[in-house]
């Protein structure tokens, strides 16, 4: 139960590397965090400094209103999940719960009382006796978390705790370590690359890129009002279309006054667009040429191309009947428009 | 594993022959030959040879200089193994932390293991003898009555100390790879567990360590059986009064310095069949090690 500040937080590697360039981040007492971004963004690094697995370059991390840069992993009362599991391969699970605990000289029966408790919780009391070894990757993934939960930290720590796991056992994992994170109500800071993990985990979203903040939110502000391109094109899939204006834009309106002057990329979802004469209208529209069609299930994903040559994608509901080279008129509501100046930011 | 299937019927084993020649010749040959000859006795002018039985093993076995040479050598090969083990892990426990240097660092601890054993031996002689040797001559200047040459526990213990340096390096290789191989993120999960120090050395790295430890006690076992000829052929003969008289080193001496042929082929036959179970013991286990993950 504890409240975590990042402020101003650097990170420089040897050689000068610049990791991380400023991240200044307030986390509440049992919120969930999720940190997303693409590879290299350093999303990991930053958890990795408030696990205190990295140094700290310039900055303060405080856990529970206490600074703990100069601190041993070990005593700044957080437990870690690690993306390859990190479970100790001679001991048993249960060993592998209470071996935390031991460390730090809790008593023999309280030890017990918790790893049972734990183990209810994540349903794996009938491996308690085995070796991780001996356990599927799922199973595994869950002592992680039970040797975490059994500590009863101040904070979770999770780095990409799910990418190990095939697609299916991934989603109910999700939703899972979302149940119990709200039952125990631990702050969490999460890292992730996979935006929809990120979407459904969240309190609030950061989006991380080149080792600065892009934008903070919750999932659903991000989604609806993407402070700039970069998390316009990274929240959402399939991802936003970013089209440029100006000489002969793919979309156009009976009335363009509507548009600020300095708006010179405009995004918009695909599926905000339909098909002109479809039921659905709006005052833009657009003039495209099918490139290919996506089935994939309840929805397909047109990918098109525009009088002036620019890339469309957008959905059309249920199995779809379009064919490769057709042309066709698409519309869109003026409100679902996002605009961008120049340098990427929302207006 | 996918096999694959010559279509020359030949081919396969002219491919083969060249190990298979090398083993005949190099192990089948001279291993038969002291299996003919431990069952032996060749009159005192070498003219002729009488078929005894299994009287060599039974000479053998009720003799009290065999039984104490036995001895030795389990004493001087579990001192060997236990001594350059240790020092080995300790090294490369150390090397693990060294953070300039790594390379060079490790380069530089590998350079015994090139040194040939009478080499080393001699180094070593020429250190601790007690007429010229300057580490003797600080020894006695400090109160240490050292005199090998005299003190069997002494000629032990420097046999021992030569023979564990040479394999200090191999060890330390081995040690080395070892360490790396133990995944980071369960290193750092032990520090987040509050493990430190000696107790995550204890409780993580040593039990990871387990097949490696394995299987260089193994090795190790097999070499101060069997690859210490030179170094206490060097350093002390044996002697004094036979206090260094490994197994290997009576069967020479009973074979080619005291021409007991039929002896000492019933002594190398024993040999034989302590390394044959050495390295099936090896395979049975070392085989089936842990699994990391």
């Amino acid at each position: 139960m504890a409240r975590i500040e990042l402020k101003d937080v650097r990170k420089v590697y040897g050689g000068g590397v610049d990791t991380i360039k400023g991240v200044s981040l307030d986390i509440a007492d049992g919120e969930m965090i999720v940190l997303v971004g693409p590879s290299g963004c350093g999303k990991s690094t930053l958890l990795r400094m408030v696990a205190g697995l990295e140094s700290i370059t310039a900055g303060d991390i405080m856990i529970g209103d206490k600074l703990v840069n100069g601190l041993e992993p070990a005593e700044r009362d957080i437990a870690m999940v690690f993306q390859n599991y990190a479970l100790y391969p001679h001991m048993t699970v249960r060993q592998n719960l209470a071996y935390g605990l031991k460390n730090r000289n809790t008593p023999k029966e309280e030890i017990d009382r918790r790893i049972t408790e734990a183990a209810r919780a994540l349903e794996i009391e009938p491996f308690l006796e085995r070796k991780p070894r001996q356990l599927s990757g799922g199973q595994r993934q869950r002592v992680a978390m039970g040797r975490a939960i059994v500590r009863k930290p101040a904070a979770f720590l999770f780095d990409e705790p799910l990418s190990n796991l095939d697609a299916k056992l991934r989603v109910q994992m999700r939703v899972e370590i979302r149940r119990l994170q709200r039952s125990l109500a631990t702050t969490s800071i999460y890292v992730t690359h996979d935006q929809m993990e990120a979407m459904t985990l969240a309190d609030r979203l950061v989006v991380l890129n080149a080792g600065r903040i892009e934008q903070v939110g919750t999932p659903i502000e991000l989604y609806e009002k993407p402070a700039t391109t970069f998390v316009a094109t990274f929240i959402g899939s399939p991802s936003m279309n970013l089209m440029k204006l100006g000489n002969g834009a793919g979309w156009t309106a009976a009335n363009d006054a509507g548009l600020p002057a300095n708006a010179v990329t405009i995004g918009i979802r695909p599926e905000d667009i339909a098909i002109a004469g479809s039921g659905v209208s709006g005052p833009m529209t657009a003039e495209v040429t099918v490139a290919a069609v996506e089935l994939v299930g309840a929805e397909s994903y047109v990918h098109g191309t525009t009088t002036d040559s620019q890339t469309i994608v957008f959905r059309v509901p249920g199995r779809s009947h379009i064919q490769i080279d057709e042309k066709m008129t698409l519309t869109a509501d003026r409100r679902n428009f996002h605009l961008f100046d120049k340098d990427g930011q929302r207006i | 594993m996918q096999s694959v299937v010559f279509p020359n019927k030949i081919l396969p084993y002219f491919l083969v022959l060249p190990q298979i020649i090398l083993t005949v010749v190099f192990f089948f040959w001279p291993a038969s030959q002291a299996l003919y000859q431990s069952a032996m006795r060749e009159d005192p002018f070498g003219l002729q040879s009488t078929f005894v039985g299994f009287a060599n093993f039974s000479a053998i076995f009720s003799n009290g200089e065999y039984l104490h040479s036995l001895q030795v050598t389990v004493v001087f090969s579990v001192a060997t193994a236990l001594l350059s083990m240790g020092v080995a892990l300790l090294l490369a426990t150390a090397a693990d932390l060294v953070v300039r240097g790594k390379g060079f660092y490790r380069t530089m601890m590998i350079i015994p293991y090139a040194v040939a054993p009478a080499v080393a031996g001699m180094l070593w002689l020429f250190m601790f003898n007690p007429a010229m040797g300057t580490l003797a001559y600080l020894l006695r200047r400090n109160g240490i009555a050292w005199d090998p040459v005299l003190d069997g526990n002494q000629a032990m213990a420097l046999v021992v100390v030569a023979a564990a340096w040479k394999q200090i390096s191999y060890n330390f290789l081995f040690f080395v790879a070892g360490l790396q191989a133990i995944p980071k993120s369960l290193l750092e999960a032990a520090a987040i567990d509050g493990a430190r120090g000696a107790r995550r050395f204890w409780t993580i790295i040593f039990p990871l360590l387990a097949p490696t430890t394995f299987f260089l006690l193994v090795v190790n076992t097999v070499y101060a059986f069997f690859d210490t000829f030179g170094i206490i052929h060097a350093v002390t003969h044996g002697g004094p009064a036979k206090a260094t008289e490994t197994l290997v080193y009576k069967v020479y001496n009973d074979g080619f310095v005291n021409l007991n042929l039929g002896s000492s082929a019933a002594q190398s036959v024993v040999l034989m069949v302590i390394v044959i179970a050495l390295t099936a013991f090896q395979f049975r286990f070392v085989e089936r090690r842990v699994h990391y993950g």
